[in-house]
């Protein structure tokens, strides 16, 4: 397999290193602190194409592969995985499922905006009551003429305070579970719509997640994505790209947390030795630089998989999920033996190193846990369905 | 609006310089970019032509073929199009060398109201090729210039840098200007631009093919070593039981020691 990289994948992760290191690294801590959603710097990746990027351009998008996506994502994260997260539900939860699924009406009202980085997306499939489990959402959308009324509650709506449209998925055939989900496009702007409760985080602090709440919120048929019952594939197939992106995401972390133990393991000095003389420094950075490695491989892979299954109709999940499985788990790992080697300085607010520890476990977390990916792994290595 | 841009690859800012056997070890240069100050002057040059609302950017470089990929950043910022001067008889020129080549280069694009170059390169610091190249081309030549106040119909007036501050020139065009860091940041290339930059028209031109001849461009200059600057030395804390002293020590040792006061 080849995995060597074209000019243009050269020069977009290079575009998107220089935007990271020169825009967001100054700004990361600050927006970490306060939580506020870094609205400045998500325009002006909008405007260098960054939240689209998979998108044709006569869809507002960059009309690029899912490896520029990959590589711009890794360099986004590695400076901020905040400005990861919302470029990755913009990318690939919300511009990719309107892309695949919408309508041409759809695409040209919802995608086109999004796709060009003039107003966020958000996708939102948790409730307070189900998370893993899909098919137990309380939410309800009935249909009235040519109207639906939906009422409800989400949570952990990322981007869910600034967004102007959201990828909404809700029960409308309750007894049929899974089978009963679709999916609707939400302009959060409308009566019934409220934002429920700001969550306060842990990690990726700047990307704004918060509940929101439909009361009698009344949706056009033209507004549905897909056909109801529908929602469940939607919001699956739209996750084994996403998931693609979150493994991106977390190996931007790892190696910011790795290259900052490099450094730091030559500068240190403890017993008239540098600590990167210690043969338990060394091995654990041996360990970081291979899972690192290794981790990378798996998303390139999952990458081109991807490039050929949407040319054949194929899905593509177990190759996602294993990328994100280990990238997030190596993401994890890679951080807590980062803030090992900082010492004390690790646990300072003066490196980035602790935001780094803090940022990596939700990679473990969303889009499916770290057990859920082991399922569906499982399932496909048992043949299951 | 039509303007020549003449920019080099060099080595990044950022890249740890090693001398070996008095040279620069090639080794070390592993990640290339745009000339910074030939990128301030691409960036004046899109703000000049967009201003203008029609003409077009010419990017004209002399670099070894892997060069290609940093002219076509050029472009993906949004310049039109691209002159790559590759050649062996290219490889070891010197400044004066590097300003016929471009003379020569910019002569058969022709067609244009202003050439805009970096002021110096980051890579040797010589300073010299724009001035030589307008002195070739029989243009007047404004170096160090920061901002543009006002450009149009044969003439010019712009902001150069002085010591300590601002010169106004009036000069008529064309002309040759050499950039200076000024008030406009150099853009990002976009993803469209990006994308669209390998459609742009992109020519490879040898020394004949400017009708130069190898034999006039050897150098007239040598760089006979390189060494690195001396390691920094520790820093040292002033002692003493108060501020005062302190400061007593300090102002002593400026004048005693270190001779700067
Ligand atoms: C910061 C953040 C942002 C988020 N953004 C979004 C968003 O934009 N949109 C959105 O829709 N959701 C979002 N989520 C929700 C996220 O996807 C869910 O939290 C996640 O899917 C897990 O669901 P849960 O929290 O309900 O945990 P649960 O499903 O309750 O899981 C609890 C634990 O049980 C384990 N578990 C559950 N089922 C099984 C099983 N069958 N076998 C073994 N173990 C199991 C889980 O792995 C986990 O360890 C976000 C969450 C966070 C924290």
């Amino acid at each position: 397999m080849d995995f060597s990289l074209t000019e243009e994948q050269r020069m977009i992760r290079d575009l998107a290193r220089d935007f990271a290191q020169n825009e967001i690294v100054p700004i990361a801590a600050e927006h970490d602190e306060s939580g506020e959603f870094p609205a400045e710097t998500i325009r002006k990746m909008g405007e260098l194409g960054l939240m689209g990027i998979e998108i044709p351009p006569e869809y507002g998008g960059g009309g690029l592969d899912t490896l520029c996506y990959v590589l711009a994502m890794e360099e986004i994260s590695k400076a901020d995985a905040a400005h990861g997260t919302i470029m990755s539900v913009n990318n690939s939860l919300f511009c990719h499922a309107l892309y695949k699924y919408g309508t041409e009406k759809q695409k040209q009202k919802y995608l086109i905006p999004v796709a060009s980085g003039e107003v966020v997306g958000a996708y939102s499939l948790t409730e307070p009551m189900s998370g893993s489990d899909a098919g137990t959402m309380r939410s309800r959308a009935v249909r009235d003429g040519d109207e639906y009324v939906i009422n409800g509650r989400k949570s952990w709506v990322s981007s869910g305070p600034v967004a102007k449209y959201i990828l909404l998925f809700t029960m409308t055939a309750p007894e049929k579970k899974h089978h009963g989900i679709t999916a609707f496009i939400v302009e959060t702007g409308r009566p019934g719509f409220a934002h429920g409760k700001v969550e306060p985080k842990l990690g990726i602090r700047a990307s704004a997640t918060c509940e929101c709440v439909y009361e009698d919120y009344r949706l056009p048929v033209a507004n549905r994505l897909g056909e109801e019952g529908e929602g469940f594939k939607i919001a699956m197939s739209t996750l084994d790209e996403g998931r693609i992106g979150i493994a991106s995401q977390a190996l931007g972390i790892a190696e910011a947390a790795y290259e900052a133990s490099v450094a730091y393991a030559k500068e240190r000095y403890a017993f008239g030795q540098a600590i990167a003389d210690f043969q338990a420094i060394q091995w654990k950075l041996a360990d970081m630089a291979t899972r690192i490695e290794a981790s990378r491989l798996l998303i390139y892979n999952a990458a081109l998989t991807k490039e050929r299954a949407e040319q054949s109709g194929a899905r593509y999940t177990r190759e996602s999920s294993m990328a994100k499985l280990y990238a997030s788990e190596t993401a994890m790992w890679v951080a807590t033996q980062a803030v090992q080697i900082h010492g004390g300085m690790g646990y300072s607010k003066e490196l980035p190193v602790e935001r780094y520890f803090r940022d990596a476990k939700i990679t473990e977390i969303y889009e499916g846990t770290s057990e859920i990916q082991r399922m569906v792994i499982a399932r496909s290595v048992l043949g299951g369905k | 609006m039509n303007i020549i841009v003449c920019m080099k690859r060099t080595p990044d800012t950022a890249t740890k310089i090693a001398v070996k056997d008095g040279q620069i070890d090639p080794a070390c240069l592993d990640t290339w970019i745009i000339n910074p100050y030939d990128e301030y002057a691409i960036e004046e040059a899109l703000q000049l032509r967009d201003r203008a609302g029609e003409g077009k950017i010419t990017l004209v470089s002399i670099g070894p073929p892997e060069a290609q990929e940093t002219i076509r950043k050029g472009l993906a910022m949004g310049c039109d199009e691209a002159v790559h001067l590759v050649d062996d008889a290219f490889a070891g020129l010197d400044p004066l060398g590097a300003a016929k080549v471009l003379a020569a280069a910019i002569q058969k694009v022709g067609d244009f109201d202003l050439v805009y170059t970096g002021w110096k390169g980051v890579d040797e610091d010589h300073g010299q090729t724009g001035i030589y190249l307008a002195e070739f081309l029989g243009l007047p030549h404004v170096s160090m210039v920061v901002k543009i106040d006002d450009i149009g119909d044969g003439e010019a007036r712009v902001e150069r840098e002085v010591e300590g501050g601002h010169e106004l020139v009036r000069t008529s065009l064309p002309a040759v200007f050499t950039a200076q860091k000024g008030e406009n940041e150099p853009r990002y290339p976009t993803l469209r631009g990006i994308m669209g930059a390998k459609k742009k028209p992109f020519q490879t031109w040898s020394a004949a093919d400017v009708g130069l001849d190898p034999a006039g461009l050897q150098p007239v200059q040598e760089i006979l070593s390189v060494t690195l600057p001396p390691q920094r030395q520790a820093g040292r804390i002033v002692e003493g039981e108060t501020v005062e002293e302190k400061a007593r020590e300090l102002a002593r040792l400026l004048r005693e020691e270190a001779k700067v006061i």
